[in-house]
């Protein structure tokens, strides 16, 4: 077994995990954690993509790692982004004087 | 001639500064004045496809593809960016603060959005690498999630949380492809991809890239069954936002869609893949066209309604995928008409139903009784858009409509016709009820306020135009394969 074998596998297995934990999760935190072990596993694979090589030809490939950083900042964007609508979503709910979710097709 | 696109990425971007420096009022009239520009970069675009015939092309600091990253605007990208600078600068328009009103009508932010969408939308329709294209489309959700809870209420922020994470799952999903496909070729660059694959026919890991990213782009273009975060986030924005929404944010991913499946995969794996889309497609306007039905709200009709109509660009697939060039590039041409008439009436109909909402204080469908007599330009507005929605002549949907008819007719295709014929008849009857229901005598006394007319003459002007591309000559038949197959002119050998 190659050390990109055992990368690629590694990076499948916890896609797969990530993927299971974004659709049963209960609360969307849980489900916000599931996208980060997915795009984690998603980051592993490219990185046996890149050590690989196969692609390009070449022993191994130096523009995969740069497009996965790349990646991880727009992950890193993407999850500060939904923890923040989570947290202002609690605000909300916690305020008494807001109005529920069920007038939400009302006018402003 | 070829910095065009890069204005067409910056204009927009470039607003942001006097926006965040001058202060509400002054900001967002420098927020319209560069989307004006903007819109005039993107039609300058489209005028410069069509004068030379040709795609237009332009590598970042001259460094050509797969080193650097290449723009190139086709005819078919021409067309997307054209309807864009139509809808976002109209929008704009619409949101912005009345003269002599006190409060803002949006906040600062809608405006910021606004530009960044543009600039988004823009990158998504040039961008020629797999990975700039994943760039654009998180760049499209970051703009758009933040505009379906502008007001912070606790049912808009569930609606954004959840349409967020069906994006997100939506694009590490396209990336997880990208990465299959790089793995493949070691390169990302569509037009390279499209060279070697012309060489050497790809196996079923290629197949399997492909599907994981046309899973992707339909969680993130709402396409049935993956449509359960859209109506939610649309129906409960604000109707500016709402706007752009159903307008044209829902057709980038629907554009690379269309990329893929028509452009970059051969043809046996095309004509494999498209009857499953086909049958997205047609739940989409099956599924979702009778639950519009059901609808009690006038925002949730239109944006179940939504869910629905984008159901017809994906029955084009299995028609472009045939062996007749001509009924091929019919239904290519048809479901791109279908595209942009779509933006043109669904804006038009939640501005419609966003000026109701402000005359009647609801938008409740009960509560519309006579609703004509208080806002009859919004009605018209809504009614005439809808005429495009349900294919009636001489509207684009209607062009649209028998472009797919009769490509499906004349290739056999008898079941396409059928979803489509049915999903007409849906659209008839959900447009129709709120008609008769507004045009009816009313129950009790009326709201003494009247609709803003200047802002309903947008709405009205924006079903006009759905209206008026029916009139288009059939020249964008030529239009519209300008720059195909992908290639780089300037790396011609």
């Amino acid at each position: 077994m190659t050390d990109a074998l055992l990368y690629g596998l590694a990076g499948a297995a916890l896609a797969g995990a990530g993927t299971y934990g974004l659709l049963t999760a209960a609360g969307a935190l849980g489900r916000i954690l599931g996208f980060n072990i997915l795009g984690g596993g998603v980051f592993l694979i490219f990185g046996a993509v890149a050590r690989r090589g196969a692609g390009a030809g070449l022993a191994a490939d130096p523009v995969p790692q740069a497009l996965v950083i790349t990646g991880i900042v727009v992950a890193f964007c993407a999850t500060a982004l939904a923890v923040a609508l989570l947290l202002r979503l609690d605000a909300a709910r916690a305020a008494p004087d807001q109005d529920d979710g069920e007038k939400r097709g009302e006018a402003p | 001639m070829s910095a065009l696109l890069v204005l067409a990425l910056t204009v927009p971007l470039i607003g942001l500064v006097p926006l965040l420096l001058l202060g509400p009022r002054a900001g967002e009239r420098a927020a319209l004045l560069f989307l004006v520009l903007g819109s005039g970069v993107s039609i300058a675009v489209g005028v410069v496809v069509v004068r030379t015939g040709h795609a237009l092309e332009y590598f970042i600091a001259g460094l050509a593809p797969p080193l650097g990253i290449g723009l190139r605007a086709d005819g078919f990208s021409a067309a997307m960016m054209g309807m864009c600078a139509v809808v976002l600068p109209l929008t704009a328009f619409y949101a912005m603060r009345a003269p002599g009103a006190p409060a803002a009508r949006m906040p600062g932010a809608f405006f910021m959005l606004l530009l960044a969408l543009s600039s988004a939308l823009n990158l998504a329709f040039t961008a020629q690498d797999l990975f700039t294209l994943y760039v654009a489309l998180e760049l499209l959700t970051f703009a758009a999630v933040p505009l379906v809870c502008l007001d912070g209420k606790p049912g808009q922020l569930s609606a954004a949380l959840t349409y967020l994470l069906f994006a997100l799952f939506g694009s590490v999903l396209y990336l997880l492809g990208a990465v299959l496909i790089y793995g493949l070729f070691g390169t990302l660059d569509l037009a390279h991809i499209s060279a070697a694959l012309a060489k050497a026919p790809p196996g079923w890991s290629f197949g399997a890239a492909l599907a994981l990213m046309s899973a992707g782009l339909m969680a993130k273009a709402a396409l049935f069954p993956l449509h359960l975060w859209l109506p939610a986030a649309h129906s409960g924005a604000p109707p500016a936002a709402s706007t752009v929404l159903s307008a044209v944010v829902i057709k980038a991913p629907l554009f690379l869609l269309v990329r893929l499946w028509a452009d970059l995969a051969p043809e046996p794996m095309a004509q494999a893949a498209a009857p499953l889309l086909a049958a997205c497609g047609a739940g989409a306007i099956l599924f979702c066209g009778v639950v519009t039905l059901a609808q009690e709200r006038l925002k949730l009709l239109i944006a179940y309604s939504t869910a629905a109509q984008i159901g017809y660009l994906c029955l084009m697939f299995p028609l472009v995928a045939g062996t007749v060039p001509y009924w091929s590039a019919l239904a290519w041409t048809g479901g791109t008409l279908h595209l942009a008439s779509h933006a043109f009436s669904k804006a038009a109909m939640f501005m419609a139903a966003g000026l109701l909402a402000e005359v009647i204080g609801h938008d409740r469908l009960s509560g519309l009784r006579g609703a004509a007599r208080v806002a009859p330009l919004s009605i018209a507005a809504f009614g005439i858009g809808g005429l495009s929605l349900m294919g009636l002549p001489p509207a684009g949907g209607f062009v649209a409509k028998v472009m797919l008819l009769t490509a499906a007719l004349h290739q056999g295709a008898w079941w396409i016709a059928l979803v489509v014929l049915a999903g007409g008849l849906l659209a008839g009857a959900y447009v129709l009820r709120v008609v008769v229901l507004a045009l009816q005598r009313p129950d009790g006394d009326l709201p003494p306020q009247r609709e803003c007319g200047w802002r309903a003459g947008i709405a009205l002007a924006l079903a006009c135009g759905a209206v008026a591309l029916g009139f288009l000559p059939l020249a964008p038949l030529g239009f519209l394969s300008i720059g195909r197959p992908i290639a780089w002119e300037g790396l011609a050998p």
